[in-house]
């Protein structure tokens, strides 16, 4: 598949003949395995496996569920303590799904800010990495979607705050904020939509993600060096990678055993935790819980929402200049959409031709500023919208669109990078020792 | 890398190992002891039947279980009531039958009674819907090591009454030290004494608070025991399937990495 030169699926059986003439399926799965991969990759290039592991999870974990839920405002609630009560496994089965949400955004996070590390990115991976934005704009559908499903209070006022959104949008919010509500307020019907986009967009989640890997697997994997693997010649090619199966198959396999050890003792024992209490008590339209919160995935984005209030000048500026078209609201919605979308602008905003963020000394100091930040709105979001917490979140987010806006494009210019490896086979060499085996292929490595 | 991985795990693995970390001082909400927190707790049965008791004579009152069966009474891993004592407790219940159109007592298969007071929450899952102390410092590492504290509110929540009464349109409120905004439309419930346990038991109000708070915790997380079980059966198996991939994969990169071998 991809342009790296290496073995293809050669069929030995008349049989195998006679399928592949046909159907090059197995061809098809032995080129996607059996792709050259930097041998050079480090730990954090486990999370995509994680992230399939979880996808799967999901779905499977999600379908059992979904032969057990009742879809309705009056029986939503209910039927998920039939699941926890007398569903045999029901009680597993419901937290590993609900557990399992967080894992995937833990997953997804490390997986994205390993990408932007790594300038994983840049061309030639953009439509990657744009792939990989939309396959995160479908899970945080999906996530808050199935958060509403369980019709306790966190999930009514969630959803209601969630959709009460697209009421700030000028001239059509109204009209659009009832369409997706179903009604003039959430409901039954705003129930039963949710639930059939929960459903569905796993599945448009697997296809992405299929096409995500379609498309690495073209461009071939980057990696902590950001060195391209050389494609000159096969001998070249062999020394700077080693086949997808088996070592990056086990070793992707053994980190996705320790991070589901931490997940099956978070599920087992602690299963409520990353919970919010006010979602065991079933939704009521006239009791408005003192302080809505989304899960904690969504915070930072949360917190960008509510940064921008009346008394923020831009806000005031902008409200002023747009004949209060764009009043405090909108200006909430834009920015918390905004800091989504500018995600998939990186591969232009970010002007620097070196790939890797280990050479090159100013970009790291804005990335560890950027990551802590990450953190530090996570936290602004989950206070309540008073005292020192909306300033703290204003000031997290100007971090957060300067770093893309400013810093990115500007430290390309200024920047001196490091001196980079030549090759993917040095920089391993150096970690691992010289004369490496390595160099020359071995085909078999169990003696 | 492999050193940090390693920490990671083992610190889950030890998650919850009892009090590792005392909850902080200076919370509202008394960090009592239950014998159902950590990886292998479990209920106490003669607790559990107290708690029963307790809410039987005092709480449903006022206060529904409805989404709990009557027949879970005798599940192992709750009060464990036998059968028979089981049947006969749903018995004393009345519900109303839609098929007779009439009043009957109550089968194993029917639910416990919804509030007889609507303005008394149902109890079914209180004790998940109401957490103990957050921290320290914000932290909640403690309800991550001890559990989120439900029943360690219910236990406080019972025994934080003052003689302070106000009156305000039409109702009465009572002063509480750890309700959200201390007026609490509920008067005070245990006394001491309010009960006779047939174990022997002192029926102090500390006692019952907490007897009745574990019952609320096993009412509302009935699968508390088993699904601990499969949660540590899960980290063992998973463990050692871990530890196995580990070693595979150290063999298989073992030629390309000459200065790691040993």
């Amino acid at each position: 598949m991809s342009g790296i030169p290496h073995d293809h699926y050669e069929p030995k059986l008349g049989s195998e003949k006679w399928l592949h003439r046909r159907l090059p399926i197995v061809g098809l799965l032995y080129d996607t395995l059996m792709i050259p991969t930097p041998k050079n990759l480090n730990w954090m290039w486990i999370w995509g496996v994680v992230l399939f592991f979880t996808l799967v999870l999901q779905i499977v974990t999600g379908i059992v569920l979904a032969m057990h839920y009742v879809p309705h405002a009056d029986m939503a609630f209910a039927s998920i303590e039939h699941i926890m009560r007398n569903v045999n496994g029901g009680y597993f089965i419901r937290y590993l799904h609900m557990n399992g949400a967080s894992l995937f955004f833990i997953a997804v996070y490390l997986h994205i800010f390993r990408g932007i590390y790594y300038g994983s990115y840049k061309s030639p991976r953009e439509l990657t990495w744009i792939i990989g934005i939309l396959i995160y704009l479908a899970m945080m559908a999906t996530a808050f979607m199935g958060y509403v499903l369980p019709w306790g209070q966190m999930s009514f006022w969630g959803a209601t705050v969630i959709t009460g959104l697209f009421g700030a949008i000028p001239w059509v919010g109204e009209p659009l904020l009832t369409w997706l509500q179903g009604g003039p307020a959430v409901d039954s019907p705003t129930l039963t939509r949710f639930f059939s986009l929960h459903y569905l967009l796993p599945f448009v989640i697997l296809g992405l993600s299929i096409v995500h890997v379609w498309a690495f697997h073209t461009t071939g994997n980057n990696n902590p060096t950001g060195v391209e693997v050389r494609r000159t010649s096969r001998e070249e090619a062999d020394a700077d990678t080693l086949p997808f199966w088996p070592y990056f198959v086990i070793k992707d396999l053994f980190a996705l055993g320790v991070v589901l050890v931490i997940f099956f003792a978070i599920v087992g024992f602690m299963p409520n935790y990353l919970g919010h209490p006010d979602n065991y008590i079933p939704a009521d339209p006239l009791v408005t819980p003192p302080h809505i919160v989304p899960e904690w995935y969504f915070l930072p984005f949360y917190a960008i929402l509510r940064a921008f209030d009346g008394d923020v000048w831009a806000v005031q500026l902008l409200d002023w200049m747009s004949f209060g078209v764009i009043d405090a609201k909108f200006f909430g919605v834009l920015a918390m959409f905004g800091s989504i979308l500018i995600m998939a602008l990186l591969p232009w905003l970010d002007t620097s031709n070196v790939r890797s963020g280990r050479f090159r000394p100013m970009f790291k100091v804005a990335f560890w500023i950027f990551f802590i930040d990450f953190f530090v709105l996570m936290w602004a979001g989950a206070m309540p919208a008073e005292g020192i917490y909306p300033t703290v979140a204003l000031v997290g987010t100007v971090v957060w669109f300067g770093f893309f806006l400013v810093v990115l494009p500007v430290l390309g210019v200024i920047e001196k990078p490091l001196p980079q490896p030549d090759t993917i086979e040095e920089d391993f060499n150096a970690h691992y020792g010289d004369g490496a085996a390595g160099g020359k292929a071995v085909p078999s490595p169990a003696e | 890398m492999f050193k940090k991985l390693t920490i990671t795990a083992l610190t889950a693995l030890t998650l919850g190992a009892g009090g590792a970390l005392a909850a902080g001082g200076g919370a509202h909400v008394t960090d009592y002891d239950f014998s159902f927190e950590g990886p292998f707790g479990r209920y106490d049965q003669a607790q559990l039947q107290r708690g029963l008791q307790i809410y039987t004579e005092i709480c449903s009152a006022c206060h529904g279980l409805e989404l709990v069966a009557f027949r879970t009474l005798s599940d192992p891993g709750g009060p464990s009531l036998s059968d028979e004592a089981m049947r006969d407790y749903a018995s004393a219940f009345e519900v109303f039958d839609e098929e007779l159109e009439d009043w009957r007592p109550a089968k194993p298969i029917d639910h416990f009674p919804e509030s007889m007071d609507p303005n008394a929450p149902d109890l079914s899952l209180m004790a998940k819907a109401r957490v103990g102390f957050h921290g320290p410092h914000g932290t909640g590492l403690n309800q991550l090591f001890k559990g989120m504290g439900g029943a360690e509110y219910i236990a406080t929540y019972l025994q934080s009454f003052t003689d302070d009464v106000k009156e305000e349109a039409g109702s009465v409120f009572y002063y509480n030290h750890v309700f959200p905004d201390n007026w609490s439309g509920m008067a005070p419930a245990l006394y001491g004494d309010d009960v006779f346990y047939a174990d022997g038991t002192e029926a102090t109000m500390q006692q019952e608070a907490k007897d009745v708070a574990a019952f609320l915790m096993w009412v509302a997380e009935p699968h508390l025991m088993a699904r601990k079980q499969a949660g540590f059966v899960s980290v063992m198996f998973l463990t050692v399937l871990t530890v196995l991939l580990y070693l595979a994969n150290k063999r298989l990169w073992a030629p390309y990495k000459p200065s790691k071998q040993v």
